[in-house]
């Protein structure tokens, strides 16, 4: 992505090369795949929408006979998903706008101020991201009920079971990923400016704010949605961080819908919707802007 | 992401009068003012010390851990190789998991990897509705992998799932997620449906931003369109391959949340993830022996990271 003075050169491609043969074919395929990737996620909405008792005696490709939303309102009563949504919006919102300051000076420093030993920085960073998260969980866990809180930032007095554990870690480990992707960005964009800014008599912080970050807007919107998306659809961390089951985020969370003995797949479908539904609209909405963040750097050159 | 001046050849913007080449010293004497160094001090010094401190200290202390036989509350005792000397002989889930594992990535990489691709070249030919069909097959990846096991349990479990009825096999039904044998290609089967749509996104920013002039070159020296694609198109797209490589052995190595959210990783679905987690939150709290494991998927990992890290330390060199 980030691509380039070429497009720029030919603006227009209309429909792309031409080859017109097999393209009902294409659109048949195309279609076919697209449908069966849906397929999972409408059946789930189906069959949030309908009553155990029903789907158990028909299955699930049944016609209805009566649609109701008791199991979203079960979810939001019994299971307190309001409070759990309430916890991952905590972790997920500060979460992504501190990795993306932190990481986009990172980048700065590692791209533009051709620092001593900024290579190895980046190296560290990207390699950091890589690693398996087991590899790093159980030392985690022992640091973190070592580490003291005050009453008022944890009620179990420390790191460990507080919001604040899986907050650090999410950001930790997600910064070596942004640096990477900010730095690569970064190096793309014309040095004249940077250059120019120097000449001026800009300091770093003046260089990284106002001549480098706004040019990074567009990989900054594709980085926010899709560390939104992976903040709040992390599983693990919350699971072996947190022990109160109040303080669950969501995506966590989704397991206590499954009974001890008995499972009632409706109302897990119910959840499972639930939790996926703010990233669907944020994927949706910001859809646009990610692939324009993925794509836009070409258009200038 | 980066492909920029490789896969483009020139620039246009840096005719070679655009200054002298970098060794030139920076003009005058001018460095970093005192105000400059304290924000680099402390700017740089935060993400250096969260990544140290949460990331690699944690690292060191698996494997430093990883020779002991802690439970977490008692006293630290020395045992040398004897949780890995366990670990490949006594310990019955090892080797399913590590057979699982490599499953993983095998379908990940064999499967998934190339279908993204398939379906990035094609839509990126500029068929109608192509926003459809990207936003669609897409979809799956912003779900967490938690919802994606939770949504295969609705389509494959035995006696109400939506895969039995539609094979109609409601009266002799198949126990897809129950049944060892079985379970893991099904979950298989999940996992690839989240990573094809992530690895055609990548392909597409990367066709995108293939020069076109590559593509009518190769036409016009008389390529065919599949010629073309696997002698022109995708040695440009080196890069996004690197990338794309990346990320599914990193997946295939962090495979944990499908499942988790299934069967918690039981009974056919032992992944090393699984085991790692089993042996610190479980019951038996086995610090050390966990970290054992923790450290065999680091080494493994660490192979394929060092592979990676030194591909694009070379491109670096290049730049």
């Amino acid at each position: 992505m980030t691509v380039s003075a070429v497009r720029a050169r030919r603006p227009a491609r209309p429909g792309g090369p031409p080859g017109r043969r097999g393209r009902s074919g294409v659109h048949a395929f195309l279609l076919a795949v697209s449908l069966a990737f849906l397929a999972p996620l409408l059946l789930a909405v189906y069959a949030s929408l309908r009553p155990y008792e029903e789907t158990a005696r028909d299955g699930y490709f049944s016609l209805p006979s009566r649609l109701s939303l008791d199991y979203y309102r079960q979810a939001f009563t019994d299971s307190g998903m309001g409070r759990h949504f309430l916890n991952s919006l905590l972790i997920t919102v500060p979460g992504v706008l501190i990795t993306l300051f932190l990481a986009s000076f990172t980048a700065f420093a590692v791209a533009r101020l051709r620092l001593r030993g900024s290579l190895v920085l980046l190296m560290v960073f990207t390699a950091g991201n890589l690693l398996p998260q087991q590899v790093i969980v159980t030392p985690l866990y022992v640091l973190f009920n070592k580490v003291p809180l005050p009453y008022r930032m944890s009620d179990s007095l420390m790191l460990y079971d507080s919001l604040w554990a899986v907050l650090a870690v999410q950001v930790a480990f997600q910064l070596g990923f942004c640096v990477f992707v900010l730095a690569n960005f970064m190096r793309t964009l014309p040095r004249e400016i940077l250059e120019a800014a120097i000449v001026d008599g800009a300091g770093v912080w003046t260089r990284y704010r106002h001549v480098t970050l706004p040019l990074c807007r567009p990989a900054l919107a594709a980085l926010g949605t899709l560390q939104f998306t992976w903040m709040y659809n992390d599983f693990l961390w919350g699971l072996v961080f947190l022990s109160t089951g109040d303080k669950l985020p969501v995506t966590s969370a989704l397991n206590n819908l499954r009974g001890q003995f008995f499972t009632d797949y409706n109302l897990l479908a119910a959840g499972s919707v639930i939790v996926a539904l703010p990233t669907v609209v944020v994927f949706l909405l910001l859809q646009r802007h990610f692939i324009a963040g993925l794509t836009l750097g070409a258009n200038k050159g | 992401m980066t492909t920029v001046n490789r896969t483009t050849g020139t620039r246009p913007v840096n005719p070679p009068k655009a200054g002298p080449p970098r060794p030139a010293r920076r003009r005058g004497p001018r460095r970093h003012t005192r105000r400059d160094i304290a924000v680099l001090c402390v700017l740089l010094g935060l993400p250096i010390l969260l990544d140290l401190a949460l990331v690699w200290g944690p690292t060191l202390a698996s494997v430093a851990l990883s020779f002991t036989t802690w439970d977490g509350v008692g006293d630290i005792e020395w045992a040398g190789f004897g949780n890995y000397a366990d670990l490949f002989a006594d310990y019955p889930q090892f080797w399913p998991a590590v057979r699982n594992n490599l499953l993983w990535l095998a379908a990940l990489g064999l499967l998934a990897t190339p279908f993204g691709l398939l379906l990035a070249v094609l839509i990126d030919r500029g068929v109608r509705f192509s926003r459809f069909y990207q936003s669609t097959l897409y979809m799956p990846v912003v779900l967490s992998l938690a919802v994606v096991g939770f949504i295969a349990q609705l389509v494959l479990s035995r006696d109400q799932g939506a895969l039995n009825a539609l094979l109609g096999r409601q009266d002799d039904p198949v126990d897809w997620l129950g049944d060892p044998d079985l379970n893991i290609w099904m979950v298989l089967l999940a996992a690839c449906w989240r990573h094809t749509g992530y690895v055609m996104i990548l392909y597409l920013a990367g066709l995108k931003s293939v020069d076109p002039e590559l593509k009518e070159a190769a036409a016009i020296d008389g390529a065919s369109e599949r010629q073309a694609f696997f002698r022109v198109v995708l040695p440009a797209l080196r890069p996004v391959n690197v990338i794309v490589g990346v990320i599914t052995v990193i997946e295939a190595l962090r495979a944990f949340d499908i499942v988790y959210a299934v069967n918690k990783g039981r009974n056919g679905l032992e992944l090393l993830s699984v085991l790692v987690t089993d042996n610190i939150i479980g019951e038996a709290s086995r610090i050390g022996f966990g970290s054992a494991i923790a450290v065999v998927l680091l080494l493994v990992s660490l192979g394929f990271i060092i592979t990676y890290l030194v591909q694009e330390l070379r491109g670096e060199q290049r730049r």
